[in-house]
């Protein structure tokens, strides 16, 4: 068989790869053939028949969408025939489907109406009356329309196929097909909305959404999601400052058309009631509303004042805190309060990681890795309720490329699913039970090995010597938390540390032992609730809080300043593979400043010079000093990611105590943040039998 | 859910006839069995087939929609079912068929009250060269006469 394969379309010499689908060989050609049905990555369905093409020698037309191109084929896509095919065929899906776009919520993004409009007949022969069928409500997010489904059966694969939840199907036959949900009249999911988004027309549609406005009345900004380490791209639909949905129909940034429901709804707690708009100082042993210049001027006064009495500083950053915001908290701390007493809550051994990997480059998995490697190991991670990114590249790569896929976990997993091998153990026991894996390992050829907090300290090191030995060439992924918990740790917010992973000048205390520290003076948490489930020790602390919500930790606060999510600000944030993006600022929200902006205007109070807290300058001097992250700026400027070099010298890492902790989110859960969102709490399914963390 | 001892043989004996892993092959056969015992698609019926063959109840209930001949509700002892298409129409099968309805007073896929007979009006049964063919469970009965079907009726309303 030619490879290359030469072929003809519209009287236009081609070439593609032996195999590849005539629809996509012209799409690729600049030649367009509608289709529903056909989704690239999702198994072929052949359903809507909107993709017909003439084919010479064919005695009739052919679903362009399952044929493959061959030698000498001879295409027409605008033939007379054709176009009258496709007239034909939305006539038929017309038959039934209302005629209502006004009132539907999907007029002006819907590809039926695009396609009506483009390739359609105008006018319709059907005078019977049509097949009509309630709308129902699935669950909080999903609602669906069924006189609007064309049966193109796209939702079904995605839930199916790409987020192996299998929760969709089609029942009835004919005229009276529909889509059903799995629990008959209601939804047991991820309740991500990937069938929502994925719906050519308006028959799935999102109840945090609908009928709220117009796609063309939005502005659509680019952020990134901030409940995992994924680093997931949403784009925000924005009107009058208020964020009316998520979603990533650009198919943009490194998930693609990926989100889960926290991507898709959980940015809703920007908006919550409780939300802090307005500075708060203890009064009486009450926190009492003041302005930002009083407040401001209270905090420097009071550092001004410990710092010279030689008080001891505790300084604790944010796991959603953006680098240029961590990187400027660390540069604070230390030169502006000089105080080695720095830390952020960590859940995964990246510095381990790191210092494993010294002087080795490309050996850290980007999202796009994982999708295209051979084999991929999994060691300690429940990835579909923690990692719901790297979980559906998984699946993807076992689906596209037949990859093997081992899982080394506690319990069950949905990974098991696609697994070659799983095997089970407990923390402890994983590192010796991957050792038994090191054939399967062998014969698999190339591996992403991913690993959460089960592996840290020295085992981290024993695991990659394990798989050098293999003599397979190998990736890693230090599995963390939240949207910056990896570049919280590059910015240098560890104790022993600075940014990228300098040795600091001198060894501070971490946050546990500043908590236990009965004889600290000041405390200053940024971004993060530490006192959730521990106490702070010292009593006349000087407590500093910088946080959306007044948690446990803004509760023990002497002053609060309310703080920008990170739907608010600009700046970068480095995700749980090491890619770099960037955060556009999509709402304003009244009442709040970002992290570096208080930084700034602390930093002025107290006289201290630590240089221009704006973000771009920031992060040019994190280019410019920290390891790794002279990344190109057109990358992450046009809302790409870029891969951080891992540091290339050993890393000081012995003799640390050190508390590493996953927080062990579920799919409905992000940390402290997940009271504050409407959308997580609505849903049923948490605590679900598929979903128990 | 238990089935009869004869029934859970003839199961195992399908399953072993598929290769490990396709069971799910099993369904269609095993639903038109365990109808046959059961008399319809009940909810419990289809929950017992999926956890059986290790699907979900949507997947059962996806095939249970599809096909007619699984009933979605409960039918008489004796399911008549008869064709009026077209080669029996030319035959008068249409006229069997209101014969039927009008003798028994129930319409299409209703049951008498005392729940012995169930009509269904049917497409092409497979029967054209014997038509007006109708189907008495799963026996067929061809060149019917209408006074054929009123002592059909008579007998099975007696029984």
């Amino acid at each position: 068989m030619a490879d290359p394969v030469t072929f003809t379309v519209n009287g236009k010499s081609l070439q593609a790869p032996a195999g590849t689908l005539v629809i996509d060989a012209c799409k690729r050609a600049g030649i367009e053939i509608p289709a529903f049905c056909y989704y690239e990555g999702l198994a072929l369905q052949a359903a809507c028949r909107m993709c017909l093409v003439e084919v010479e020698k064919a005695p009739k037309l052919l679903a362009s969408c399952t044929l493959p191109v061959a030698e000498g084929m001879v295409v027409q896509t605008e033939s007379p025939v054709v176009v009258q095919a496709r007239k034909a065929m939305l006539e038929f899906l017309l038959t039934n489907h209302p005629l209502d776009c006004p009132v539907c919520d999907k007029g002006g993004e819907c590809e039926l109406q695009d396609m009506s409009f483009r390739y359609g007949a105008g006018e319709s022969r059907f005078t019977e009356m049509k097949q009509h069928v309630d709308e129902k409500q699935w669950s909080p997010v999903v609602y669906f329309d069924a006189p609007r489904c064309i049966l193109c059966y796209r939702c079904v694969r995605i839930c199916d196929e790409g987020l192996g939840v299998k929760a969709l199907g089609v029942t009835n036959r004919g005229v009276y097909s529909e889509i059903t949900p799995n629990k008959g009249d209601h939804l047991d999911c991820d309740e991500c909305g990937a069938c929502i988004d994925i719906c050519p027309v308006g028959a799935l549609t999102s109840g945090i959404y609908r009928y709220q406005t117009r796609p063309w009345e939005m502005e659509h900004i680019g952020a990134i999601c901030s409940h995992c380490g994924d680093g997931c791209k949403t784009t925000l639909g924005v009107k009058n400052d208020e964020i009316l949905r998520g979603n990533n129909r650009d198919r943009s940034g490194i998930n693609g058309e990926f989100l889960c429901i926290k991507g898709r709804y959980a940015f809703d707690f920007v908006s919550h009631a409780e939300r802090l708009q307005s500075p708060m100082i203890r009064v009486d042993g009450k926190l009492e509303e003041v302005s930002w210049s009083k407040a401001l001027a209270f905090v420097a006064q009071r550092f001004g004042e410990i710092k010279a009495a030689g008080g001891r500083f505790g300084v604790i950053g944010g796991e959603r805190s953006t680098n240029e915001e961590n990187y400027y908290l660390q540069k604070f701390a230390r030169v502006g309060l000089g105080t080695p007493h720095i830390d952020h809550r960590r859940s995964g051994d990246v510095p381990a990681l790191l210092d494993a990997l010294h002087g080795r480059q490309g050996a850290l998995a980007t999202v796009d890795d994982l999708y295209n490697a051979k084999g991929v190991l999994i060691i300690g991670a429940d990835l579909a309720q923690q990692h719901p990114l790297l979980a559906f590249q998984t699946r993807a790569d076992s689906r596209h490329h037949q990859a093997k896929v081992f899982t080394v976990t506690e319990g069950p997993v949905r990974e098991d699913k696609v697994a070659a091998k799983k095997l089970r153990a407990g923390p402890a026991g994983q590192l010796a039970v991957v050792k038994t894996l090191g054939e399967d390992l062998k014969a698999a050829g190339e591996l992403v090995v991913l690993f959460g907090d089960s592996i840290q300290g020295a085992a981290v090191g024993e695991l990659v010597s394990f798989i050098d030995s293999l003599g397979v060439p190998a990736k890693y992924i230090c599995l963390v938390d939240y949207s910056n918990s990896r570049g919280t740790c590059d910015m240098g917010l560890l104790p022993h540390l600075g940014p990228g992973y300098q040795a600091a000048a001198q060894t501070g205390m971490g946050q546990a032992e500043m908590l236990a520290d009965p004889a600290l003076d000041a405390l200053w948490v940024v971004g993060a609730n530490p006192l959730a489930g521990a106490a702070l020790a010292s009593q006349q602390a000087f407590v500093v809080v910088q946080d959306m919500f007044l948690t446990e930790t803004a509760q023990r606060a002497d002053v609060v300043l309310p703080s920008a999510s990170a739907y608010e600000k600009t700046g970068t944030v480095t995700n749980t593979c090491g890619q770099v993006q960037r955060l556009r600022k999509a709402i304003s929200v009244m009442g709040v400043k970002a992290d570096l902006d208080i930084f700034g205007l602390l930093a002025r109070g107290m006289r201290l010079d630590l240089g221009r807290a704006v973000p771009d300058q920031v992060f040019e001097e994190i280019r410019a000093s920290v390891h790794g992250y002279n990344v190109p700026l057109p990358v992450i400027a046009t809302g790409g990611a870029a891969m951080t070099d891992p540091v290339h010298g050993r890393i000081p890492v012995a003799g640390q105590a050190q508390v590493i902790q996953s927080a062990r989110d579920t799919l409905f859960t992000s940390g402290s943040l997940t009271r504050y969102s409407k959308t997580l709490n609505l849903v049923l399914e948490a605590p679900g039998e598929l979903y128990k963390p | 859910m238990t089935f009869s001892p004869e029934l859970e043989k003839r199961f195992a004996e399908m399953a072993a006839k598929y290769p490990e892993g396709r069971q799910k092959a099993c369904l269609i056969p095993m639903l038109m069995y365990a109808q046959d015992e059961v008399g319809h698609m009940t909810e419990e019926l289809k929950e017992e087939v999926a956890k059986r063959l290790n699907i979900s109840v949507l997947e059962v209930n996806e095939v249970v929609g599809y096909y007619t001949m699984m009933r979605k509700k409960r039918m008489g002892k004796t399911h008549l079912q008869i064709c009026t298409n077209i080669s029996c129409l030319l035959w008068d099968g249409d006229q069997l068929w209101e014969r039927a309805c009008q003798k028994l007073g129930i319409g299409h896929n209703e049951v008498t009250a005392d729940g012995k007979i169930s009509l269904e009006e049917v497409e092409c049964i497979g029967a054209c060269s014997w038509a007006p063919a109708i189907q008495v469970n799963y026996d067929f009965q061809h060149h019917v006469t209408p006074e054929q079907l009123d002592k059909l009726i008579d007998d099975l309303r007696n029984a």
